[in-house]
């Protein structure tokens, strides 16, 4: 019990870090059409900006002030480049955000290296949030911060770090945030005008190219927030970017592209589907065993049966990409009918 | 009288010939060729390996005794296969004789073999593969080349000492194997069963597992299912930052097991270990972080100098290897080198070592060593973590040794 607890824990974790990069993401493109292939580097670029300012100014107040800095990046970049190739169509803007995010990995790797910096969390982000015990008599019990050792010798403990708690709790947040960004404020109500109507919206006398650059920046700095947490939490190196690149797309896609809620219920089903395979030793072969069915290595296609779900793992959400694609094309939550 | 007088000149001329000869390798310049990944997340283990060559090319230059200087030509093949053979190429393009390369047993197999290919289509252009770290043994087994000379102990020759330490730790009754997915750590996982099967069969495999090479971000998963199973020890042949991360989930979630390892002594390990891992992490190799004598001193001038820690101790059998040989040979060519090396035994840091003819593997012997508190007798601390390996177990190059099925084939 304490390890399915401790399974969907990390799976939710790593669910809720997709979402804050999948949420700027879907935002940006529902607002402007533009699929942003550079998300991915702001989200890198936060790890490392926010990296060189822990040591100038500190754990916290660098964890406000990269975000806000990569967002400035993000704005500058649909200011200067994104919205000067609008005119030639989505193709172009495609393109350049392809472009961007290769000018960004050079950067990067010219500025800090090409190998993995050290990005330590500060000692208050250390150690365990809480510890799931497993007492064969007193059952399931949860306590704060780290279990004593006498306790854990008699039961199983899991300990749930604290970086990953921090994480959940900052998306959480941010979801609660964003969502009543959007449907309680006026600003909120003008991005939700202008992504439908956007010429009414600009006959009614509002800066619609304004809050254009708005949203491009808040989801650049979205990103970035996510870079930091997961800068610390995991590794902060160059290829940070492409591996979480890909897989925003899959959350995307499946969630419903342009939806918000699609993109929290794509990323939670993404992270899970990421994690949870990864403890199921058993494969299609032993399930089929199971259901009496005799499947042996003289069966068709054992070779296939026979991989664990462990190994397969990786596979599975671009699996569930191409399946969505063709059973429903507009997403779990996507309200797009082309 | 004219007979004698060419007699004469031929002498003459012959004992020129001899007489430059003794003295040919004299002043010439070696260039070794180290291709490895020197970018993304075994980066680190590169660059690292990179200072550690330079270092040493200049201690030996100066001592040794073939009298010759040798130099570094460093190339990333960003962990590849595919990026090594071009690298190889353009290393052979750039005049160099002698390749090294050793992280990741994937790229080690396919350098053994395009290096065996270049020799036989170019003949007089011969290339000599030095590998110091692909442990993989299929590559002096099956796959042996008569080009490619190991210079670490091989996986059969490491898990033996392993499991030999194991027969005297009662405590160990449930084993988890986890592995990176390439080569070098399905043979890791292949030994361990054969020879926990065979020395102590009462100890259970609990669970096994393959992770991508270099991909793993987040081990947490791989954790809780170690934890799941109820192991109480965990065999890894895991390296670089598939460990330190690895071993940084497994303190995060509060897992108390042993683990017993190849490579706790390289970039990042160490921090990652700190406190948590006392007395609980073992590793087997064929070096260790207190090896006293004149090692110590290397290994503490290394660490004033570039603030890291040398780990990679076959590169001084490299080049301990390479000038005698090349004193012997009285020649750099490598197809002379090649044929000197094979079965010639030098004093290294660890004793007497031994490039083994029938496989051109190394034999020299291996340690087991623990990570606990730095004290006055072993002070060594890797990564300034306070912390250092302790040996705890010597193995003899005899005892240490496996047979090998190699059936070599021989030039000319």
């Amino acid at each position: 019990m304490d390890q399915i607890l401790i399974n969907l824990l990390n799976g939710l974790s790593s669910g809720l870090l997709l979402f804050m990069l999948s949420s700027g993401l879907t935002l940006i493109f529902s607002m402007m059409g533009v699929l942003n292939f550079a998300h991915a580097s702001f989200y890198m670029l936060g790890a490392y900006v926010a990296y060189s300012l822990v040591g100038v100014i500190g754990f916290w107040p660098a964890l406000i002030l990269a975000p806000i800095v990569v967002g400035g990046i993000g704005a500058g970049f649909e200011r200067f480049a994104l919205r000067r190739v609008h005119k030639f169509g989505h193709v172009a803007e495609l393109l350049i955000t392809f472009g961007a995010s290769y000018v960004i990995l050079e950067l990067v790797q010219l500025i800090w290296g090409r190998t993995a910096v050290v990005f330590t969390p500060p000692p208050s982000l250390q150690g365990s949030a809480f510890t799931i015990i497993q007492h064969p008599l007193q059952g399931l019990s949860l306590m704060w911060g780290g279990a004593p050792a006498e306790l854990c010798a008699a039961a199983a403990c899991s300990n749930f770090p604290m970086t990953r708690f921090f994480l959940m709790g900052v998306a959480l947040l941010m979801l609660l945030a964003l969502w009543m960004l959007l449907t309680r404020t006026r600003v909120g109500l003008v991005i939700q005008a202008a992504l439908t109507h956007p010429h009414m919206v600009e006959s009614l006398g509002h800066n619609v190219p304004a809050v254009l650059m708005l949203v491009f920046g808040s989801g650049c700095a979205l990103a970035a927030l996510a870079g930091v947490i997961g800068g610390f939490t995991f590794v902060t190196e160059p290829s940070m970017a492409v591996i979480v690149g890909s897989i925003i797309f899959v959350v995307v896609v499946v969630g419903g592209v342009g939806s918000l809620a699609g993109a929290f219920v794509g990323s939670i089903l993404i992270g899970l589907l990421q994690t949870l395979p990864l403890t199921i030793d058993g494969s299609v072969a032993t399930f089929l065993n199971h259901l009496g069915l005799n499947v042996g290595p003289e069966t068709f296609g054992f070779a296939l049966m026979k991989l664990s779900m462990a190994q397969v793992a990786p596979i599975l959400p671009y699996l569930l990409m191409v399946l969505i694609l063709i059973f429903r094309p507009k997403g779990l939550l996507g309200t797009r009918e082309d | 009288m004219f007979s004698n007088k060419i007699l004469k000149t031929a002498l003459a001329a012959a004992m020129l010939v001899s007489g430059a000869n003794a003295l040919a390798q004299k002043g010439e310049t070696v260039k070794l060729a180290y291709i490895d990944a020197l970018s993304g997340l075994m980066g680190p283990v590169g660059q690292n390996q990179v200072k550690s060559f330079q270092f040493f090319a200049e201690k030996f230059n100066k001592t040794n005794p073939a009298g010759v200087k040798f130099e570094i030509i460093a190339i990333d093949n960003k962990l590849s296969p595919a990026e090594s053979l071009n690298a190889l190429k353009s290393a052979i393009d750039q005049g160099v004789r002698y390749v090294m390369q050793g992280n990741g047993s994937s790229v080690a197999l396919a350098m053994s073999d395009a290096v065996s290919k270049h020799n036989d289509r170019n003949p007089g252009k011969e290339v000599v593969y030095l590998n110091y770290s692909a442990v993989d043994p299929d590559l002096t087994n099956s796959k042996c080349s008569y080009w490619h000379f190991r210079f670490d102990a091989d996986t059969s020759m490491k898990m033996e000492a392993l499991t030999t330490f194991m027969k005297d730790q009662p405590d160990v009754k449930k084993v988890f194997l986890l592995n990176q997915n390439y080569t070098h750590g399905q043979q890791v996982a292949k030994y361990a069963k054969e020879l926990l099967a065979r020395k102590r069969p009462d100890v259970q495999i609990v669970g096994e597992d393959l992770h991508p090479l270099a991909q793993v971000r987040d081990f947490a998963p791989y954790v809780a299912k170690i934890k799941a199973s109820g192991a109480d020890t965990v065999i890894t042949g895991n390296w670089g930052s598939d460990l330190a991360l690895l071993i940084k989930s497994a303190n995060e979630s509060g897992y108390t097991g042993k683990f017993f390892t190849y490579y706790t002594g390289v970039s990042g390990t160490p921090t990652a270990l700190g406190a948590n891992g006392a007395g609980k992490v073992f590793q087997v190799s064929y070096n260790h972080y207190n090896m006293g004598g004149q090692m110590q001193k290397w290994q503490d001038e290394f660490k004033a100098r570039f603030n890291d820690d040398f780990y990679t101790g076959s590169v001084i059998h490299i080049y301990s290897m390479l000038g005698q040989a090349m004193a012997n040979a009285k020649s750099t060519d490598p197809v002379k080198v090649a044929a000197a090396m094979e079965g010639l035994k030098v004093n290294s840091f660890n004793g007497e070592i031994e490039m083994r003819k029938t496989d051109h593997q190394l034999q020299q012997p291996l340690f087991i060593s623990v990570w606990q508190k730095a004290d006055a007798k072993y002070p060594y601390s890797p990564e300034n973590t306070g912390y250092t390996l302790a040996p705890v177990k010597t193995y003899e190059s005899y005892v240490s040794s496996t047979p090998t099925s190699c059936q070599m084939k021989r030039p000319g």
